[in-house]
């Protein structure tokens, strides 16, 4: 089991009040998944995906993330996570600007203290899997929607974590990079086995998920596994 | 790790990183240029006192008070013997000081009266321009300034009247023979300067003067009972105005530095918070809070290092310039009773430029750690967006 959670609740205090972004969830998330949290937008699902990423803390609840019971790590420890077994995709890329492609692909891996000869291999083999080769010294600037979301696609696997979370990352694309981006991510989980878990309320990669949670008002509503 | 990331932002940047580097170095260049100029200018005053009224020192009548020209008439006798030794061997000139009252074009006008060994080459003040004059008037030469303040020009002739060894009122047509620039306003403003053995025939006071200046090869310990100034005392007044000046200077000093912070401090934080989402990223990326602060200082600290070395490639031939040829000054100070070379020599001194350079180093620290740390405290959610709180 990649994640476990159990009765968990998430409220923000907003404007003097406090507001239920999670409603006692449970959920479970097997290794290998490609799935989606899938709802409107303030239903909760980047919320949830905070959490299960360790940006954000459940107010009451369990969370398990690749084994570590996240309700008790230090934020040293949950870095530690980040840093070995997950990576980020971004609806806005997050993309370093002064960087080059090569060099936002490289940075897990210098974060992970990999030595230089490793990471140009890694690096070369991340930017070859979503077919950036041409792009290699070219700066986020230079780069189209789509291209800058598969650098960060290609960053976020680089080190091939155990899970990848992705915030709405086809939100800023348009339909061709949209089906682009859904075709490499669908090909990395089949060849290298990475766990997928998509925020999105995009149609067009609803066909892609195997499994779809549909959240609304902080609530799942519906565990959906699609045969493919 | 953190070091090879720094250098990736900081080259990556461009020219947003040479820009902050550049407007720092303009900034440690401003500091150590005006407080350079400031330190010259005492430095200056100094020397110019030294060059044109103290020398080695002096040996006093010990009725002599400079600051009290009522005295002037009972402060002379006749120069002890081993003083005119040395006057004769070239190692000492004697000055005889009066009062006295010049009538240029019928205005009256008091000034100090001093005769001074013409062949003297221990003061700079050109004496001996003086022996060039071969006409019957009393010869005189007066500074830049006083030439201004009188309207008298070389060839001028006016009535000097004076007081003499017997009381009675004298007087005497002088004759303008030279001119000096001088950027001491002391030896200048309300000084006629005039052979000393004409003085003392005008004054009846033959063989005798009011202090006698000592070339600073030489160390004469005593001369009867006229009393030695070194030049320690000499220049006393100058240090205590100097140490007066102290706060003056560390406030100037102060105000610079503090200025080029506000700019430093301004650059660097609206870069460090546009970054702000860089910062959750990082965080995203699995680094920990405390390494993004460290990543950020060093860049600070990169950058300090980029300005200084900046300093010296870019500006450091500037100050060597300035330090051997001066800056050219726009107004005569010596107009307003202030010793300023018309052409002012800063002095950096080891301490300035250390300084100077660490404070701006440790200021880009602290401009670097603060607010990444700040940003760092945000939620991370919240930086990723780069939301603002």
């Amino acid at each position: 089991m990649i994640v476990k959670i159990k009765n968990l609740t998430k409220k923000f205090y907003i404007g003097g009040s406090f507001f239920t972004a999670l409603d006692n969830i449970s959920l479970e998330i097997k290794n290998g998944e490609f799935l989606g949290l899938v709802g409107a937008s303030g239903s909760g699902k980047t919320t949830l995906l905070n959490i299960i990423g360790g940006l954000d803390s459940p107010t009451s609840g369990e969370i398990s993330v690749l084994n570590q019971f996240m309700n008790t790590t230090s934020h040293t420890e949950r870095a530690l996570i980040r840093r070995k077994n997950m990576g980020f995709i971004f609806q806005s890329y997050n993309l370093l600007p002064v960087y080059s492609v090569y060099e936002n692909v490289e940075l897990p891996l210098i974060l992970n203290n990999i030595d230089k000869k490793s990471r140009r291999q890694k690096v070369l083999e991340a930017i070859d899997a979503v077919g950036l080769s041409d792009k290699i010294n070219s700066r986020p600037n230079q780069l189209s929607g789509g291209q800058c979301q598969r650098t960060a696609i290609a960053r976020a696997i680089v080190h091939k974590p155990a899970l990848v979370l992705a915030d709405e990352p086809t939100a800023n694309l348009d339909s061709e990079n949209s089906h682009l981006i859904m075709e490499i991510m669908k090909k990395l989980n089949t060849n290298y086995n990475t766990s997928f878990i998509f925020a999105t309320h995009d149609e067009k990669i609803m066909g892609y998920l195997k499994r779809m949670i549909h959240i609304e008002d902080g609530k799942i509503f519906k565990d959906e596994k699609i045969k493919l | 790790m953190l070091f090879n990331i720094a250098i990736k932002n900081l080259v990556g940047a461009g020219i947003r990183t040479w820009l902050n580097v550049f407007v720092t170095s303009v900034s440690i260049f401003m500091i150590i240029f005006s407080s350079g100029m400031y330190t010259g200018m005492k430095q200056h005053a100094m020397n110019v006192s030294i060059d044109t009224e103290i020398a080695g020192g002096a040996f006093w009548h010990p009725n002599y008070d400079p600051y009290d020209p009522i005295t002037f008439e009972d402060s002379h006798s006749i120069t002890p013997s081993i003083l005119t030794e040395l006057v004769e061997s070239n190692k000492a000139l004697e000055v005889l000081v009066s009062q006295a009252s010049i009538y240029p074009d019928g205005r009256v006008v008091p000034v100090i009266m001093k005769g001074i060994t013409l062949e003297q080459e221990i003061l700079n003040i050109p004496t001996k321009e003086i022996l060039k004059y071969e006409g019957d008037n009393i010869p005189i030469l007066i500074g830049r300034g006083m030439s201004k303040y009188t309207k008298l020009n070389i060839g001028d002739t006016f009535i000097i009247r004076w007081m003499d060894d017997n009381r009675t009122y004298d007087a005497g047509l002088g004759e303008i023979v030279f001119i000096m620039d001088s950027d001491n306003f002391k030896i200048d403003f309300g000084h006629i300067w005039l052979p000393i053995e004409k003085m003392q025939k005008m004054l009846s006071m033959e063989n005798e003067s009011t202090y006698v200046v000592f070339d600073d090869n030489i160390n004469p310990h005593s001369a009867g009972d006229w009393i030695k100034r070194d030049v320690k005392y000499l220049i006393r007044d100058m240090e205590t105005i100097i140490e007066q000046d102290r706060p003056n200077a560390i406030m100037i000093y102060i105000i610079l530095l503090s200025l080029a912070a506000m700019g430093i401090f301004n650059a660097q934080t609206l870069s460090i918070f546009r970054r702000k989402k860089e910062i959750g990223t990082l965080m995203a990326l699995g680094m920990h809070k405390r390494k993004v602060v460290l990543l950020f200082t060093i860049e600070g600290a990169m950058n300090a290092i980029f300005a200084i070395i900046l300093t010296v490639l870019l500006f450091g031939p500037l100050l060597y310039y300035f330090s051997i040829y001066g800056v050219p000054l726009p107004i005569d100070y010596s107009d307003m009773g202030l010793i300023i070379a018309k052409r002012l020599i800063p002095i950096y001194s080891m301490p300035l430029l250390v300084a100077t350079a660490l404070i701006v180093f440790l200021i880009l620290l602290l401009v670097s750690y603060l607010p990444s740390r700040k940003i760092s405290k945000m939620h991370p959610v919240d930086a990723i967006r780069g939301k603002t709180t």
